[in-house]
């Protein structure tokens, strides 16, 4: 790892500096959505649908408006009269308020109570009526796209059936003609399922329009306030220089606090109805029923080969279940996100990906949970491919990957999919985390363990993430460019506040982004204060998600932090009476060329900056900038699993974790590797537990923290974990952003792990979540077809 | 009915209605928003507090059970003399993230380390298993309970040294 260039005192990139953060958080004084009280506040709580498909005959609401307490009913035929019943997605669709026609999925929002108190509110829920008629449910992509599934989306025009999109990318006949030179075809089909990010704290609002002056200050757990406040503007109808959006202390976001769910808005109109701010809190039910749903991708895909294992071109065919409204939340331009990024670390000619998504009677959502847009499914899907390619060519899965690298030197590299991955040591990187797990004698321990029945299994990933979207030619997110920004101000004590258009939620922004100012003007990162998702307080920005904030919001605070830099110089070049190009600047001194005791230190340039300035400069030391980001940039990793499989059982226990990664630059390696340890946390969650299913009616199994498990310390493996250091060449400090890599990269290898353990049975795919009973199918099934 | 309970040291009365959860007394009634809520299905332990000194999840449990009784909660961690150690550990050993899950775990980690003032790796990740973290894998929330018992150990070992002499 690089040193630090800067002492421990000042805190530049490169030190472990401890979190401003924490300081709050540890005395339990953070501000969280639902820790704000405003005077005269109302509680709203939602009714929803017990049905994945009825249409609605009518709504009953006196029962419930007559109850002591309740301040007003909310149905979709008042939200319809202000035009307010149906909003846009992000996705370009729209998607119910309130439900006015029909209800399209199980916990679909119907109703909503504003009353005194949160208690009142949910108990008077139990008084509205609502005359369903139940409806036949469509719950798979697959009887979604036959002809005679019932019509999901009625009300769109033009909509006669239920696919949502078709898209495709690479070049078709030149896979085709790969194919026709390989000596072998591996395939593999597989069904990454239903996931939900489900963050420790779930999505609220309190909406404040003030009736009089139509200010409208909307408190919420929103990963994009700015983007949230324009499409505010644009769905409420509302004037945007009056809306602000604060988004206070988000207890985790990955993906889930992206969209704008319907609960925000109808609290807003009621808050605009009644004159008093509303608040509205998602249970966990709700939030798990109802939101930012991710994954649900069926996927086939083949690989072209030779018998040297040297992998001449990749064919991929999917189906994505997109719930009952098309509200991904991703780049415009891209229906399947970047699922471009599937030809993963290696270097071959063709590729072809082909993509359908069904409309089903299930929630909607599509949210990146924890990876830049559908980078997940298509790392999963070649690190599984490479390791089947493997056993069939009869070479290791280390040695196939190793002879089918992209190599350092053919650095920048255009995919066949159009992507230029920036700079990457592939080989370096698994070589090292080979070593690390002695990689060559673990496989003679398989082997003798194998002659004693015991099954244990290595898997490997090496995943290449596509991260920090992105370049404004390509990138936007409903027509909004995905730039961000910082404004950086230095006040004439030398201390400074820095504002940033992203938005942390647990990533240690307030410290880390600090840092990237401190290393540049020397300004001690503890004197500098960050502040972040008030939109009347920092500059425009797209948000926090897709590992887009060091990218793209650390790229602007590095770009204005010099600007000042450059105009600093100016000013000690003044106060030293020396030329401007001979000033030199280190660890917050300035000094001349040649002279290093003529000095001024950053404190005396920021109070010259308002009290002594060079003939003909403006005053201050504040600039704000934005940044369009050149091309993405591309973290990778290496991940070695070593499992042992029960064949009674089909348990599968870790015994090891080696996580090698690939960030470029690391800001904060204490903050990068609790990051990493997080990541590969929910990479092992949806690799071993947590999925969400639907019966035969639509019913959401995985409705609360009793059915959708997520691991605790008890199942969680310990992980090891190493690093190596390639920059970006573009990004301006070198970093490439690190969140969601352990999620995107992790999942593969676990599988692979316990597939390996396997894979002399002859088992090639056992899908995810690879619980115990399909463990145990898989062996019996390969033991049965043995004799 | 009424409430009365000690809260974080001092006596705490209010008349709320019988069916007021603990969790929401704490936060609403008294306004101590440092517990929080994450879950209807008691699995999260989001909203742990101790009462009379045991872990328990305040969002399944009525007010009026606490009635006459000690409950802690993370406001009442820091005391006079500073930081709890458990305090200072999750901050040196970068043991939360987005601090959602933060003060349950360490009012977990506070009553085991008072209970076992010496446990093992297992023994922590056993004691925290009621609670759910999505943010840090853990593994630093393990080691910060373990800085925490060291370092209690460490201080109460001095002062019996000092005690002795
Ligand atoms: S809120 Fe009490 S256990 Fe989840
Ligand atoms: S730090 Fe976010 S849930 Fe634990």
């Amino acid at each position: 790892m690089t040193a630090p260039t800067t002492p421990a005192e000042i805190g530049g990139i490169g030190h472990s500096v401890q979190r401003k953060e924490d300081a709050r958080l540890i005395e339990g004084q953070g501000n969280f959505l639902d820790d704000i009280e405003l005077p005269n506040m109302l509680h709203m709580a939602i009714l929803r649908s017990p049905f994945a498909h009825a249409r609605i005959n009518g709504i009953d609401t006196a029962a419930a408006a007559a109850t002591d307490g309740v301040v007003a009913v909310v149905t979709g035929e008042l939200m319809d009269q202000h035009g307010l019943a149906w909003m846009p997605t992000l996705s370009g669709d729209t998607q119910a308020v309130l439900a006015t026609d029909k209800v399209r999925y199980q916990g679909q929002e119907v109703a909503a109570v504003i009353a005194t108190d949160p208690y009142i509110a949910t108990d008077a829920l139990e008084l509205i009526e609502v005359d369903y008629s139940e409806l036949p449910p469509v719950t798979t992509p697959q009887q979604s796209l036959t002809t005679d599934a019932p019509l999901i989306r009625d009300e769109k025009e033009g909509q006669q059936d239920n696919l949502v999109y078709t898209w495709e990318t690479g070049d078709k006949a030149a896979t085709d003609a790969a194919f026709a030179a390989a000596d072998r075809v591996v395939s593999l089909e597989t069904h990454y399922p239903r996931s939900h990010p489900a963050p420790l704290e779930t999505c609220g609002v309190v909406a404040d329009v003030n009736s009089v002056t139509g200010q409208a200050t909307i408190y919420m757990t929103s990963q994009a306030p700015h983007a949230h406040r324009t499409l505010f503007a644009m769905v409420a109808g509302l004037p945007e220089q009056n809306i602000r959006i604060v988004s206070p202390d988000i207890g985790g976001g990955f993906g889930n606090k992206v969209p704008i769910y319907p609960g925000y808005v109808v609290a807003t109109a009621a808050s605009l109805l009644l004159g008093q701010p509303v608040k509205w809190v998602e249970s966990r039910t709700e939030n798990l029923i109802s939101t930012g749903f991710a994954r649900d991708y069926y996927m086939k895909g083949e690989l072209a080969v030779t018998d040297e294992g040297r992998i001449l071109g990749l064919r991929v065919d999917m189906l994505s279940d997109q719930g009952a409204f098309y509200s991904d939340a991703q780049p415009s331009q891209f229906k399947a996100g970047l699922f471009h990024v599937v030809t993963g670390s290696y270097d071959f000619g063709a590729a072809h990906v082909n993509c359908k998504g069904a409309f089903t009677n299930k929630a909607p959502g599509g949210v990146a949970y924890r990876c830049s847009f559908r980078i997940t499914e298509a790392s999963f899907l070649i690190e599984r491919l490479v390791q089947n390619a493997a056993y069939e060519v009869g070479i290791d899965p280390a040695e196939m990957r190793l002879r089918n690298f992209i190599q350092p030197e053919q650095f920048p590299y255009e995919t066949p999919t159009g992507f230029v991955y920036d700079s990457g040591d592939y080989p370096t990187a698994l070589r090292k985390a080979l070593d690390e797990v002695s990689y060559f004698e673990l496989r003679k321990e398989q082997e003798a363990a194998r002659a004693e029945g015991r099954l244990i299994g290595i898997g490997i990933a090496h995943f290449t993430e596509a991260v920090g979207a992105g370049p404004s030619r390509t990138y936007d997110i409903a027509g909004l460019k995905m730039i961000d920004s910082a404004e950086l101000r230095v006040h004439p004590t030398g201390k400074a506040i820095l504002k940033l258009g992203v938005k942390t939620q647990g990533q240690g922004h307030e410290t880390t982004f600090a840092q990237i100012v401190a290393e540049i003007l020397g300004i001690p990162a503890t004197d500098i204060k960050v502040e972040h998702g008030d939109t009347d307080h920092t500059p425009y920005g797209l948000g926090t998600y897709a590992s887009r904030s060091t990218p793209v919001g650390g790229a602007a605070t590095a770009v204005v932090a010099r600007k000042l830099a450059d105009k600093a110089k100016k000013i000690a070049a003044h106060l030293l009476e020396a030329a401007d190009q001979d000033i030199e600047l280190n660890a917050g001194v300035f000094s001349v060329a040649g002279s290093p005791d003529r000095s001024v230190s950053i404190a005396d340039v920021a109070l010259a900056a308002y009290t002594n300035l060079p003939e003909g400069m403006e005053y201050g030391l504040e600039d704000v900038t934005y940044y369009d980001p050149p091309n993405l940039t591309y973290p990778y990793g290496s991940y070695i699993v070593v499992v042992e499989v029960d064949p009674d059982t089909g348990t599968w226990e870790v015994q090891r974790m080696v996580a090698l990664d690939d960030c470029g630059v690391r800001i904060n390696p204490m903050i990068v590797e609790g990051q990493i340890c997080g990541g590969l946390t929910e990479g092992f969650a949806m690799s071993s537990m947590q999925w969400i299913t639907f019966d035969e009616d639509g019913n959401c199994i995985g409705s609360n923290f009793m059915d959708y498990l997520v691991p605790t310390a008890w199942e969680t493996p310990k992980f090891e974990l190493l690093s190596t250091e390639v920059p970006s060449p573009h990004h301006p400090i070198g970093a490439k952003g690190v969140g969601e890599s352990a999620t995107v990269g992790s999942p593969a290898a676990f599988v692979n792990a316990v597939i390996d353990a396997v894979a002399h049975l002859g088992v090639r795919n056992i899908d995810m979540p690879v619980l115990p009973d399909r463990v145990w199918a898989a062996i019996d099934s390969a033991s049965n077809a043995a004799i | 009915m009424d409430i009365n309970v000690t809260l974080n040291g001092a006596e705490h009365s209010a008349d709320v209605a019988p069916r007021t959860l603990l969790v929401d007394y704490i936060r609403r009634t008294a306004g101590l928003t440092g517990t929080h809520i994450g879950c209807d299905t008691t699995s999260c332990g989001a909203c742990t507090v101790l009462l009379d000194g045991k872990p328990v999840k305040s969002c399944t449990m009525l007010a009026a059970q606490a009635q006459g009784a000690e409950v802690t909660t993370v406001e009442g961690l820091k005391t006079a003399a500073g930081l709890h150690p458990i305090q200072s550990a999750f901050t040196d050993d970068h043991g939360l993230q987005c601090g959602f899950c933060t003060p349950g775990m360490m009012l977990v980690g506070a009553a085991l380390i008072t209970e076992n003032p010496n446990p093992t790796e297992e023994e922590v990740r056993w004691a925290i298993s009621g609670n759910l973290c999505r943010c840090t894998g853990y593994i630093n929330i393990v080691k910060a309970i373990q800085t925490a018992a060291a370092r209690s150990s460490a201080a109460s070992e001095s002062t019996s040294e000092t005690n002795g002499s």
